[in-house]
């Protein structure tokens, strides 16, 4: 993959993911972490953000800011994945640049 | 760069960052995007506390050889800027070619 971009701001609170989303190119991963996990919950309002991407871009949740959010696997879309500490590092591993949107 | 801090600390150490690699022999490049604009406006003054203006900073990365400043054209154009508002020359890139100019680079530092 070209570019993991990790995005750390609530959907809700910045435009960090939209900003984001448009420059993000083809076959590039999105690794929500931190606050930007709440974009990751279905039935909210950036689930249409985040649908205006799917197919172009990957997404991905780190578990244990969901966990430290009260977020449960339940509550999360089915198209994104969710990821451990562990997996994150193969994100980065497998990227050719990591960009961070905050 | 993405936003305009006006404490000037963060764009401050961004610049100090971006001109020791330049010093180093490492090819930099700025990219400013979203409010990153407004950091390069024309205009700006001092506060009445005495906080500087931050765009006179950017005149000086010319000395370290930081001459490639790019700027997106859906940023400018989203503020009412154009680069006649900016201090410094820049190259305007549009948006859809952003993507590409990321690739183009080994690293990728957000300020």
């Amino acid at each position: 993959m070209a570019v993991l971009h990790l995005v750390n701001r609530s959907p809700q609170e910045s435009r960090a993911l939209e900003d984001c989303l448009v420059r993000a190119g083809e076959s590039d991963a999105i690794l929500l972490i931190e606050n930007g996990v709440y974009a990751a919950v279905k039935g909210g309002d950036s689930e249409a953000v985040l649908k205006s991407a799917m197919g172009r871009v990957r997404f991905y949740a780190l578990g244990p800011d969901l966990d430290a959010r009260g977020v449960e696997t339940s509550e999360v879309a089915e198209t994104i994945r969710i990821v451990d500490y562990g997996g994150f590092v193969d994100l980065t591993v497998e990227s050719r640049l990591v960009q961070s949107w905050f | 760069m993405r936003s305009a801090p006006r404490n000037g600390a963060r764009v401050r150490e961004s610049l100090d960052m971006a001109m020791t690699a330049a010093a180093f022999d490492q090819a930099v490049r700025l990219l400013m995007l979203d409010d990153g604009v407004f950091l390069l406006k024309r205009g700006q003054r001092f506060e009445p506390n005495g906080l500087k203006p931050v765009a006179p900073l950017f005149e000086a990365l010319a000395l370290y050889d930081v001459e490639d400043v790019f700027v997106e054209r859906e940023s400018l154009r989203g503020r009412h800027l154009t680069t006649e508002d900016l201090v410094i020359p820049v190259r305007v890139v549009e948006r859809a070619d952003i993507a590409g100019l990321t690739a183009e680079h080994d690293l990728v530092i957000s300020c």
